[in-house]
């Protein structure tokens, strides 16, 4: 029986985007326990949307996060349309995939780069976002910003992307797909990326469904849930399957997530194939009332937004339940008994998005 | 052996272009940079101000000044939307750099008393 | 597409006993949420999924002592959002199995989201008012 001590880890760390604090409590090196503590990114974005209007809020909702922004303003906005009732065109709904399916895109080479950059694989970590860096710039050619769209509104969207622009976009990610191959294999199949991985932090099938876990970490350990299957939006009229894998540890969540970089690539084609001309906007008037839970898959998996409207145009609550805070009691169930040295691989493999999970 | 793949990779870094940007490329049509505003003509209608989100933009339609907070400004294009004269403009450029909160501020004189107009 | 979200509504005690039935049945706790009403009380929703089906559970307590029991016994993933309704919200959970005490969330001061902040719309009056 050894001694115990405590480690702070975090809230600077580099292996974190976002600040989060974890007090580890070891034996030797064991870890035995892992105690979260948030509140480093707290803005209190909820209390917000009982100040501004249910329309400017949507540019709000989009900041909640840098990395999964555009999903987050579709959401509140899909809410919105829910309780209000308001029928938005189907172009605007393929644009909103297209534009969604760039996002996770590009959170997913952001992942995939501070992986490596957790156990040391600085060259792979800089040629992931070297390749992100293609993936921003069709962003931004299409909807004016690069990390915050600003081009989801109530009722639809804000701008257009026309055929030329399209089939652009298209070609460049064509070859950008061929390019991500040599990224994919080395994570697949180098030695030393398996040897952090493999083995380690390992989540069993039904730990992962009973402590909540969802997205990529569930996906993980074998369950085939994914949001976009609900059909909300048009995504049932793509075809696509859950990617999934079996062992549950930091190597499964590591291919769940490639994976799905190329299951993004062929929505978007599936899309822009589908897509025709339209109107991407319909007229909204009057207040919301009522409630509404609406669920969407962000990158990180199930994410819930819970709005209530009380008849002004100022919401009565607006609140977010993002994937990173579903995974929290998985993460701490993940961080028992395991060395030190491996505590930054697995907080970074259920994908930690601290600004979401604090808004 | 790996020398060969070794040499190969040596060869390549040195004859290849680089994989990185080396200059700026130019802006895109579409990009949020900063908003461009003309005074001359505006008409202090204050829907930019109603519709602005962070609440960058200070109308005073007696005074006949228009002020843009340009650090609060998140250049989203709603009050390029809303304005009717289209005084209001995007610019694809990336606004510029400041050591300090500088408030842009326009002031349009009143134009001198016209003839009053036969009813 | 608009998704069926019905609803159940309970008292505060029966939530462990419900949950542990949800559980033995298979339904995934999804979110937990608490939303201050103007007239005093808390509005707690527990929404839970099953293979896509959604539904939720629920309950209002007084603001004033607000008290639940907890659903970690069947639910142990439930200690975080419960945590979250102690920090932010003053509620106080009886029986939490991972009770951080006021700590999970560092802020200053207590219970910020107490109070709601926008008012419910006054009843139509006869006739239109002008102006807003």
């Amino acid at each position: 029986m050894g001694e115990r001590t405590i480690i702070p880890f975090g809230p600077q760390h580099p292996v974190l985007p976002e600040p989060i604090h974890l007090d580890l409590v070891l034996e030797d090196e064991r870890v035995v326990e892992a105690i979260p503590s948030l509140g480093f990114i707290h803005r209190g974005l909820e209390r917000l949307a009982e100040k501004k209007e249910y329309t400017e809020m949507a540019y709000v909702a989009e900041r909640i996060c840098g990395i999964c922004s555009f999903i987050h303003g579709m959401g509140y906005c899909t809410a919105i349309e829910a309780m209000m009732k308001v029928e938005v065109p189907e172009r605007a709904h393929y644009l909103r995939i297209i534009w969604g399916e760039l996002s996770r895109i590009h959170s997913h080479l952001l992942w995939a780069g501070l992986l490596a950059d957790s156990f040391g694989f600085e060259n792979l970590f800089m040629q992931s976002w070297r390749l992100r860096e293609q993936v921003l710039d069709i962003i931004e050619e299409t909807s004016g910003g690069r990390v915050i769209f600003g081009s989801c509104k109530v009722g639809g969207t804000r701008r257009d992307i026309d055929d030329e622009l399209m089939g652009r976009a298209l070609a460049q990610l064509a070859s950008l797909e061929a390019e991500c191959h040599a990224i994919t294999d080395t994570f697949a199949k180098d030695s030393t990326v398996r040897r952090r991985t493999a083995g380690i932090g390992v989540l069993s099938k039904d730990q992962a469904y009973l402590l909540g876990a969802v997205g990529p970490v569930l996906r993980a350990s074998g369950v085939a849930s994914d949001t976009r299957k609900l059909g909300y939006g048009l995504y049932d009229r793509l075809q696509f399957e859950p990617v999934v894998e079996k062992d549950g540890d930091s190597w499964a969540r590591t291919m769940v997530r490639v994976r799905e970089i190329y299951q993004s690539f062929d929505l978007i084609r599936q899309a822009a194939a589908q897509m025709k001309p339209g109107p991407v906007e319909a007229k909204v008037s009057g207040n919301p009332t009522g409630e509404y839970f609406a669920r969407l898959e962000q990158p990180r998996g199930e994410v819930v937004y819970y709005l209530k409207g009380n008849g002004t145009k100022f919401l009565e609550r607006f609140r977010v339940r993002t994937p990173t805070f579903a995974n929290v009691p998985p993460l701490v169930a993940m961080l028992k008994n395991i060395d030190l040295a491996d505590v930054p691989v697995i907080v970074l493999t259920i994908d930690p998005c601290i600004s979401c999970t604090e808004r | 052996m790996p020398f060969g793949k070794l040499a190969n990779t040596a060869l390549l870094g040195v004859f290849q272009a680089p994989a990185t940007r080396v200059k700026p490329r130019p802006a895109f049509a579409a990009t949020r940079g900063h908003i461009e505003f003309d005074i001359e003509t505006c008409t202090f209608c204050t829907l930019c101000m109603r519709k602005c989100p962070p609440g960058a933009i200070t109308v005073d339609r007696v005074a006949r000044t228009f002020e843009l907070d340009p650090l609060r400004c998140i250049v989203c294009n709603a009050c390029v939307g809303v304005c009717n004269p289209k005084s209001l403009s995007m610019s694809s450029a990336i606004g510029e750099a400041s050591t300090g909160r500088q408030v842009k501020r326009w002031h349009k004189p009143a134009p001198p008393a016209a003839a009053p107009k036969a009813e | 597409m608009i998704e069926e979200q019905p609803l159940e509504a309970l008292e505060a005690q029966g939530l462990p006993a419900r949950a542990a039935a949800l559980k033995a049945e298979g339904w995934r706790l999804v979110q937990v949420c608490c939303t201050s009403q103007p007239d005093g009380r808390y509005e707690l929703s527990y929404s839970f999924d099953k293979a896509g089906k959604f539904m939720s559970l629920r309950c209002y307590v007084p603001r004033e002592g607000a008290a639940v029991p907890s659903i970690t016994p069947s639910y142990l993933a439930a200690f975080a959002y419960e945590n979250e309704l102690q920090d932010l919200f003053g509620v106080k959970v009886s029986g939490l199995l991972v009770d951080y005490q006021g700590k999970f969330y560092r802020i200053k001061g207590k219970a910020p989201q107490a109070e709601p902040l926008s008012q419910p719309a006054k009843p139509a009056p006869a006739q239109p008012k002008e102006g807003n």
